[in-house]
C-alpha cells in the first residue's frame, strides 16, 4: 500500500482548482459574448439604431425615462425597448430554460435521445393552444391569455399523467420516457383532430403557433417567464451534484450515497417540466434547442452539472438569440419563426462539434 | 465490531429469494459469497447495503441497525461496489470518487471533502488518470475507481458485487489484494461477491456458499471449499488440493468430458 505523498496530491488538487476556475472563465466570456451580441442585435431591423442609441433606449427604459425626451432618435429608442429589447431578452431566457431543462431531463433519464419534450408536454402543450384558439377560450378577449393558460394547463396535465403512471411503475427512467413517447401521440392525434375540424382562418393560427416565434413579445411576456426561469434553474443548479451522481449510475449506486433516486427524479423533473411549459406556453414550440444545446454544452464542458447547468443555459440562449435574429433579419420584413431557423443554425454546429469530438 | 446479518429474508415477488440469511463479518476481514448463478448473492448485497428492504430480519454496522438510520447516515456505514459501472454520462475520475462525499455534503464540497478524495486516489495507484473520463479506462481501472469512490464514503462495511467478474488474471489478482490490504487497513468489513472459488479461498477469511435461497455452508476457506460441497451445490466433480494450508479446486478430466 503506498502511502500518501501530500505532494502529488497538492499538485493534483492544485490542478484540479484550475480546470474548475477555467470553466468558470468560460463560462463568464460566453456569457459577456451573449450580452455583447443581444446588444449589437437590438440594432439590426427596419428602424436604424445604433449601439449609442440601443445603450440609450435600454437606459431610458429602466428609469422611465423613454418618453421624456423626443428628439430624431426617441423613435429608434421606443422601437428597441418595447419591441427588440422584450424579444432579445425573451429569447435568452427560453435558450436557458429549454435548455437547462434538456440538460436536467437527460440526466434523471440516463438518455442522451431525451429533450424537455420527450415527455409530451410539447404536444400536449400544442393542443392546450389549439383548443383556445379554435374554440376563442379566453378570460380577456383580444389577448392571447386563453391560449397561453390553456397551453401551460395541457402541458401540466400531460406532465402529472407521465409521473402518475412512471410513479406505479416504480419511477424507472425507462418508464417515464415511454410514458412519455405514448402521451406525445395521443396528445399529437387530438390536435390533428382539431385541427381537421378547424375552420380554415383559426387553421392558419394554430399552425403558426405550432412554428414556435418571439413575434410580439410583451414585457409582460418576459416578467413571467423569467419567474419560472430563474426559480426553476436556480433549483436544478441546487441539485447539480446530486443530478451528477444519478445521470452517472445506476439506481443502486445512487441509494448506496444516500441520495433518493426517485425524490430527485419527482423535485428536478417537475422544475424542469414548469419552466418548458411556461416558456413554449408563450413561445409556441420550438424543441431542437433542448436537445441539442445540452449535447454541445457536454461536449465543450463535460458532464459536471455544477459547470454544465449555467454553461448550457449560455449556450442555448446564443442559439436562441442568433437563430431568432437571423429568422428576423434574413428575409426582412418577413420574419421567419425561430422554431424553424434555429435548427438550420444548430444541426451544422452540432454536426461540426460530433465530427472533431467522437466522445465527451 | 464489524457487520452482522440477521435472518434477512427477502422476494421479488411473493416466493422468498433468501430465506434467514445469518451471518457475521468481523472488521478487517473478508467474507465471500459464493455459489451458482441466480442464488441470490447480487440480492443479498443489496439488502444490506439497504438497497432493498429485507421483508425480515436486520443489517448491524458495529452494533447499529441500519434500517432505523437515515440513507445518509447509511451511507457513511455501507460503501457499495457495484458489477456495472458503465455509464451514460461519464465524468472524469476525480469527479466520481468526489460523489463518493455526497454523504457528508449538501451542494458544495470542502476542502476536507477534496483531501480524503485525492488521497484514496492516490491510494488505489489512480493519480495519472485523476482527469481521465471513466469510460476510457480499462475494466480493471475502472473498478478501482468505484472501490475509492466507496472509500472516500469512509464506510465501516464494503460490499462489492463480483469485482473480478470482468478482469483479467493479473487485474484479479491486483484488484483483489488492493482490496485485501485496503480493509485490513482501514479495518473494514467487507463482504464479496465472486465466482472463483481459488481467489475467495486465497484472500477471504471465511467463506459462504448460498444455495437454494439459503445458508448451504459457512465457515473457513478450508472448511466450506470441499469436493463434496461443490459437486452437491454446482453439480461438477472437482478434486480440492491444499496449498499452504489453503483449498485449491480443479475441475477433474472426467468431468470436463462430461460437459463437452
Amino acid at each position: 500500500m503506498k502511502k500518501k505523498t501530500p505532494l502529488q496530491s497538492d499538485i493534483l488538487q492544485t490542478q484540479y482548482e484550475q480546470v474548475g476556475k477555467h470553466k468558470i472563465v468560460i463560462i463568464l466570456a460566453s456569457t459577456a459574448i451573449l450580452l455583447l451580441l443581444s446588444v449589437y442585435f437590438m440594432t439590426l431591423g427596419e428602424k436604424d439604431a445604433d449601439i449609442v442609441q440601443v445603450c440609450r433606449a435600454i437606459y431610458q427604459g429602466v428609469t422611465g425615462t423613454l418618453y421624456d425626451v423626443e428628439d430624431a432618435g426617441s423613435a429608434s429608442r421606443k422601437v428597441v425597448f418595447l419591441i427588440r429589447l422584450p424579444r432579445v431578452v425573451l429569447s435568452i431566457l427560453a435558450g436557458i430554460g429549454l435548455s437547462i431543462s434538456g440538460v436536467a431531463m437527460q440526466g434523471i433519464t440516463r438518455n442522451p435521445m431525451v429533450s424537455p419534450f420527450t415527455i409530451g408536454i410539447s404536444n400536449a402543450a400544442a393542443f392546450g393552444a389549439s383548443l383556445a384558439i379554435v374554440f376563442g377560450i379566453s378570460p380577456v378577449p383580444g389577448t392571447e391569455v386563453g391560449v397561453v393558460f390553456s397551453a401551460f394547463l395541457t402541458a401540466m396535465i400531460c406532465a402529472v399523467l407521465v409521473y402518475s403512471v412512471s410513479c406505479k411503475n416504480g419511477m424507472r427512467p425507462e418508464s417515464i420516457v415511454l410514458t412519455g413517447i405514448a402521451l406525445n401521440y395521443i396528445f399529437s392525434a387530438l390536435t390533428s383532430a382539431i385541427e381537421f375540424f378547424a375552420a380554415e382562418y383559426k387553421l392558419a393560427s394554430v399552425i403558426n403557433w405550432s412554428f414556435g416565434t418571439f413575434n410580439g413579445t410583451v414585457w409582460t411576456d418576459v416578467f413571467v417567464v423569467a419567474i419560472f426561469v430563474i426559480v426553476c434553474s436556480l433549483i436544478l443548479f441546487r441539485f447539480a451534484l446530486m443530478l451528477n451522481v444519478v445521470a452517472s449510475g445506476e439506481d443502486e449506486l445512487v441509494k448506496s450515497l444516500g441520495i433518493n433516486p426517485n425524490v430527485l427524479r419527482i423535485v428536478t423533473g417537475a422544475a424542469s417540466i414548469l419552466m418548458t411549459a411556461a416558456i413554449i406556453s408563450f413561445t409556441g414550440v420550438i424543441g431542437f434547442v433542448g436537445l441539442v444545446a445540452p449535447h454541445i454544452s457536454r461536449m465543450l464542458m463535460g458532464n459536471d452539472h455544477r459547470y454544465l447547468i449555467p454553461f448550457s443555459g449560455v449556450v442555448g440562449a446564443l442559439l436562441m438569440t442568433i437563430s431568432d435574429t437571423v429568422g428576423r433579419t434574413i428575409l426582412s420584413p418577413v420574419s421567419l419563426p425561430v422554431g424553424i431557423v434555429v435548427s438550420f443554425v444548430g444541426v451544422p454546429l452540432f454536426i461540426h462539434l460530433i465530427l472533431n469530438k467522437k466522445e465527451y | 465490531m464489524g457487520l452482522q446479518a440477521e435472518q434477512i429474508t427477502f422476494g421479488y415477488t411473493q416466493v422468498d429469494v433468501l430465506t434467514d440469511i445469518s451471518f457475521k463479518v468481523e472488521a478487517g476481514t473478508i467474507l465471500a459469497l459464493l455459489g451458482p448463478n441466480g442464488t441470490g448473492k447480487t440480492t443479498l448485497l443489496k439488502c444490506i447495503g439497504a438497497v432493498h428492504s429485507p421483508r425480515r430480519g436486520k443489517t448491524l454496522v458495529d452494533g447499529e441497525d441500519i434500517a432505523e438510520m437515515s440513507a445518509r447516515k447509511r451511507a457513511r456505514y455501507i460503501g457499495y461496489v457495484p458489477q456495472n459501472t458503465a455509464a451514460v454520462f461519464p465524468g472524469t475520475v476525480i469527479d466520481t470518487v468526489l460523489t463518493g462525499r455526497m454523504p457528508y455534503v449538501d451542494f458544495k464540497f470542502t476542502q476536507h471533502d477534496k483531501d480524503v478524495a485525492f488521497s484514496v486516489i492516490h491510494q488505489m495507484g489512480l493519480d495519472d488518470l485523476t482527469f481521465r473520463n471513466i469510460n476510457r479506462l480499462s475494466g480493471g481501472q475502472r473498478q478501482r475507481v468505484f472501490i475509492a469512490r466507496a472509500l472516500a464514503q469512509e464506510p465501516r462495511a464494503l460490499l462489492l458485487d463480483e469485482p473480478t467478474s470482468s478482469l483479467d488474471l493479473k487485474n484479479q489478482l491486483t484488484t483483489l489484494q488492493l482490496i485485501r490490504s485496503l480493509i485490513r487497513e482501514k479495518h473494514l468489513a467487507a463482504v464479496i461477491s465472486i465466482h472463483d472459488l481459488n481467489l475467495a479461498a486465497m484472500f477471504c477469511d471465511t467463506v459462504m456458499i448460498l444455495n437454494g435461497a439459503s445458508v448451504f455452508a459457512c465457515g473457513t476457506p478450508g472448511e466450506v471449499i470441499t469436493a463434496e460441497n461443490i459437486r452437491t451445490v454446482y453439480g461438477v466433480k472437482a478434486a480440492v488440493d491444499y496449498e499452504q494450508q489453503l483449498p485449491h479446486m480443479r475441475l477433474l478430466d472426467e468431468e470436463l468430458q462430461e460437459t463437452t
